[in-house]
């Protein structure tokens, strides 16, 4: 048995996503996270900003120039400005993982909420179908969806995008669906949801404004590290030559570019793995942050 | 044989300090059983698990008291001199057997353990040891059960099992924390009466910490009344239910329903909630709660007053409560 | 138990033919030419062609065609690439490779991960429990080729510690490659194995064991590790079907001859019939292991045992 400490009643209470609100404020990794988040959304939307130069002008001349001071990354092998590359790279990037993660979240989450309130039959298929796409090896079925849409030839930017977008929503919906489902099991157990049905509540009533509000959190925290690793996916699939690839510029392309002269050329390669990186762990410690906070049991 | 006394714990956490036991004294001799009585949040577990040396520390913090077993003070004692007591001389059970036993592991192995690693037996010894004690607490087919998990025993068999653990290095004494909360009221019957008799055939100390009072009249010695991390009335049960010495026992002997009650009277009930150990109330930690409070009463702590031998309340008018 | 297994086995079949039919689906039954992009840039030869077709009954109904090519796989015929090899052969030549590689990155994944994540969960809040946080952080967030190439090219080209390629896939050789396919799934372990440590060292059971009088060192090492670990053992089951199917960029980058070397040169050949036979193989195996550590579960967790 253990003792209960009676916390000090001074304060309203604030609800789940106040206490966490309040938990986040005071910690040093959720601001980091979130300026470097807001710095990279910042390039993605005003590039000009940032480098006032053309992301595919190349000149020859400069190849593999090393950082200097009119170019402050460098060029890469076929003369491109790094830096406004780089720049204008996470205009893609940003926008594939987040497209990816809406995609997936809205149709994952909607299925998973509806097979883990309705259950029987419907549950039972949709798991089994999600099975089938779990089954399959993430890099894989990328590589053959990719591979066959790709078959048709050259494709302009809003296909490329498009086709990458695609291709990481069909493979990773499984997941949210599965987290959707889940809890929304746990909470259909719950008695609030019981009263309410009692009550007569409606099925659409019951999703909307009971048990949505409270599966709203694991699916929040999936989100925001599905981000990152969304971005992290697509610049794995440009490296493999299957995902955004010219007149596109993102992270994973230039490294793509740049990997066959590793040895001559470094810094075409660790420039935009290093905005990479940084971006991709800002999206997982906010998640991290954002998971913690709003975990009753550590606080 | 073991004796308790003055002991003083702390919680520190980042909400403040909580003053979770307030000088809190008993004592429990052989063949005696010493109910402790008390409303979750009165410390009650806290001392027991205090005795046993296994508090959390952090955040539990002891700052002052003694505990001794035999006349050895135990608090100072050494970790393995501490470690030596535990199960050999005072025992521990616990409230929810199916938390309380290691899921992933036999109950033999559970039992078994304690025999070869402290007492150096054999694995066939503690083996056949392991089947007399749960032969001893009643459980039916002990062969088979003894290869089984915590969590193919029914509730009440798995607290017996539970129950012979603890007895496995034949301790002196036992601690008992809410063994009968969590299962049926006729299990709980099988359960006291299997403890009273171990306790007879072994002369056993038993510590009963329990909040039910219905549990309390038939097993109970003596009764110690906690409140908010104090004992605030000590008693032989008789004595105790005849005439209680303390308001707060007073009120919870009020607010049982009795069978000759008329049907129309409401359910007493002690008005407030017990307090915040982070900000117990000046004085008696009782008295915003108490019918007969006084002006004294929310100034000067009450002493521990002797009402009688074996007797004891700490109120300030303690000597008028048991007049009633 | 064996109406476990059973039950589990025929939940798999369905998934498996889902699966491969939906592969076979995308590489076959797209509309258009099935061909196209199947032999690199050139037109296929008429003889490919003509022998394709017939092979893979292309000009029957889709299920038919299914059925026949599922009848292929199961006598071992997975079809000829465009330079008319054997794709079985390829496969089985490459497996052995993946599968060295895929298990010394388990070794370390293992020792690494759950060290550090015990070590960590015992102590809260010290200083390494910090550090295994930051690091492990780090280590989710950035891609294994990035891991891979800055390796390559840190001890590899600058630092010359390490050769920047495999020459032959010997276990020393692999240990590299073998640690950076790991680096992700590393953090994870250890993050998993202190929350797991964390969250049970507040047990009853682990208090009961200290009422015993037992050692310290036993109830940490027996009773609260033999349950902390059930998790982590699980994941990395499932880890080692998923870096079977994952090692194709940490074989490209350090040019190990597996199997993800070999998908690898498909895609840039764009050898189609190589590619639907490796990832069928890869899925089997995957919904395998998925199978071994449903059983493996039951044997460590006797709660799910007798359910």
């Amino acid at each position: 048995m253990t003792e209960q400490i009676v916390p000090l009643v001074d304060e309203r209470p604030r609800g789940l996503f106040g206490d966490a609100w309040h938990a986040l404020r005071r910690r040093v990794l959720f601001w980091v996270a979130v300026s470097i988040i807001f710095l990279v959304v910042l390039m993605a939307l005003f590039p000009g900003l940032f480098a006032s130069g053309d992301p595919n002008l190349a000149q020859l001349s400069r190849s593999r120039g090393a950082p200097s001071a009119e170019a402050w990354f460098g060029y890469d092998n076929q003369g491109y400005d790094i830096y406004t590359r780089v720049v204008h790279g996470a205009r893609a990037s940003i926008v594939v993982g987040l497209l990816s993660t809406v995609g997936v979240v809205l149709v994952g989450a909607t299925i998973g909420m509806f097979a883990g309130f309705y259950g029987g039959w419907l549950d039972a298929v949709v798991s089994r179908i999600a099975d089938v796409f779990v089954g399959v090896p993430f890099v894989l079925g990328a590589i053959v969806i990719l591979t066959t849409l790709n078959a048709g030839g050259d494709a302009g930017t809003v296909r490329i995008v498009a086709q990458v977008v695609l291709s990481l929503s069909v493979l990773s919906w499984p997941v949210a669906m599965r987290i959707m489902r889940s809890t929304a099991i746990a909470a259909k157990q719950q008695d609030y949801v019981k009263a309410a049905r009692a009550l007569g509540a409606s099925s659409s009533r019951i999703i909307t404004k009971h048990m949505l509000p409270n599966c709203v959190a694991p699916v929040l925290v999936y989100s925001t590290i599905a981000l990152g690793a969304f971005i992290g996916a697509e610049a794995t699939l440009s490296y493999l030559g299957i995902g955004l690839r010219q007149p596109v510029v993102s992270w994973g392309v230039m490294i793509n570019s740049a990997k066959d002269y590793l040895r001559v050329a470094p810094h075409a390669l660790l420039f935009p793995a290093g905005f990479l990186t940084a971006t991709v762990l800002a999206f997982v410690m906010l998640g991290d942050a954002v998971r913690e906070a709003l975990d009753p049991k550590l606080r | 044989m073991l004796e308790v006394e003055d002991l003083h714990v702390e919680f520190r956490t980042r909400d403040g300090v909580a003053r979770v036991l307030n000088g809190v004294s008993y004592r429990v001799a052989a063949g005696e059983t010493l109910a402790v009585l008390g409303e979750s949040g009165s410390g009650k577990s806290v001392t027991a698990q205090a005795v046993m040396g296994i508090l959390d520390t952090p955040p539990a913090f002891v700052t002052w008291g003694s505990v001794r077993f035999h006349g050895e003070e135990l608090l100072t004692a050494s970790p393995e001199r501490r470690r030596a007591v535990r199960a050999s001389g005072v025992a521990m059970i616990f409230q929810d057997a199916l938390s309380a036993l290691n899921p992933v592991f036999t109950v033999g192995f559970q039992i078994e353990e304690q025999l070869r690693l402290r007492r150096g037996m054999s694995r066939k010894d503690a083996r056949t040891r392991a089947i007399e004690l749960l032969d001893l607490v009643r459980i039916p087919s002990a062969r088979q059960r003894v290869r089984e998990y915590p969590h193919q025993f029914s509730g009440g068999m798995r607290q017996r099992a539970m129950i012979a653990m603890a007895l496995a290095l034949n301790p002196e004494v036992l601690i008992a924390d809410e063994p009968t909360t969590a299962l049926d009221v006729t299990v709980q019957a099988q359960i006291m009466d299997l403890l009273r008799e171990i306790q007879r055939e072994r002369s056993m100390g038993l510590v009963l910490i329990t909040h039910d009072l219905g549990v309390v009249a038939e097993v109970a010695d003596r009764i110690a009344v906690m409140y908010a991390g104090r004992i605030v009335e000590e008693a032989d049960a008789v004595s105790l239910f005849r005439s209680p010495g303390h308001p707060y026992t007073a009120a919870l002997m009020r607010s049982l329903p009795r069978l000759d009650s008329s049907k129309h009277s409401a359910l007493e009930t002690i008005k407030g909630l017990p307090p915040s150990l982070l900000r117990i109330p000046p004085g008696c930690p009782f008295h915003p709660r108490c019918p007969r409070a006084e002006a004294v009463c929310a100034v000067d702590v009450p002493a521990f007053v002797p009402l009688g031998p074996g007797r004891g309340s700490a109120c300030h008018f303690a000597e008028e409560v048991v007049r009633g | 138990m064996g109406r476990y297994v059973l039950r589990r086995l025929l939940q798999m079949v369905p998934v498996f033919l889902g699966t491969t039919f939906l592969i076979y689906v995308m590489v076959w039954a797209v509309p258009g030419d099935p061909f196209e992009g199947k032999c690199g840039d050139r037109d296929c030869p008429e003889s490919y062609v003509s022998a394709m077709r017939e092979r893979f009954n292309l000009d029957d109904p889709l299920l038919v065609q299914y059925a026949k090519y599922l009848g292929n796989l199961v006598r071992g015929d997975f079809g000829l690439t465009s330079s008319g090899l054997q794709v079985a052969d390829r496969i089985a030549a490459t497996f052995p490779v993946t599968l060295k590689l895929a298990l010394v990155a388990l070794a370390v994944e293992a020792v690494i991960g759950i060290t550090a994540g015990v070590v960590s969960g015992l102590r809260n809040r010290g200083f390494l429990d910090s550090l295994v946080l930051v690091s492990t952080l780090f280590l989710i967030s950035i891609p294994v080729f990035v891991t891979g190439y800055v390796v390559q090219l840190v001890f590899g080209l600058q630092l010359g510690w390490i050769s920047p390629t495999v020459t032959s896939p010997t276990i020393g050789n692999l240990i590299v490659p073998g640690f950076v396919l790991a680096s992700l799934s590393m953090a994870y372990v250890a993050r998993l194995s202190r929350a797991s440590i964390s969250e049970n060292r507040r047990a009853d059971y682990v208090r009961t064991a200290l009422a015993k009088g037992l050692p310290p060192r036993r109830v940490v090492g027996v009773h609260l590790l033999r349950n902390s670990l059930i998790p982590v053992i699980t994941f990395l089951g499932t880890d080692l079907g998923a870096f079977l199917g994952g090692a194709i960029v940490t074989e490209g980058i350090f040019n190990v001859p597996g199997v993800g070397g070999l998908v690898f040169r498909s895609i840039l050949t764009k050898d189609g019939a190589m590619v639907t036979g490796v990832v069928t193989v890869l899925v089997l195996v995957y919904l395998l292991m998925t199978l071994l550590v449903d059983l493996l579960y039951a044997v460590l967790d006797p709660r799910i045992r007798y359910d």
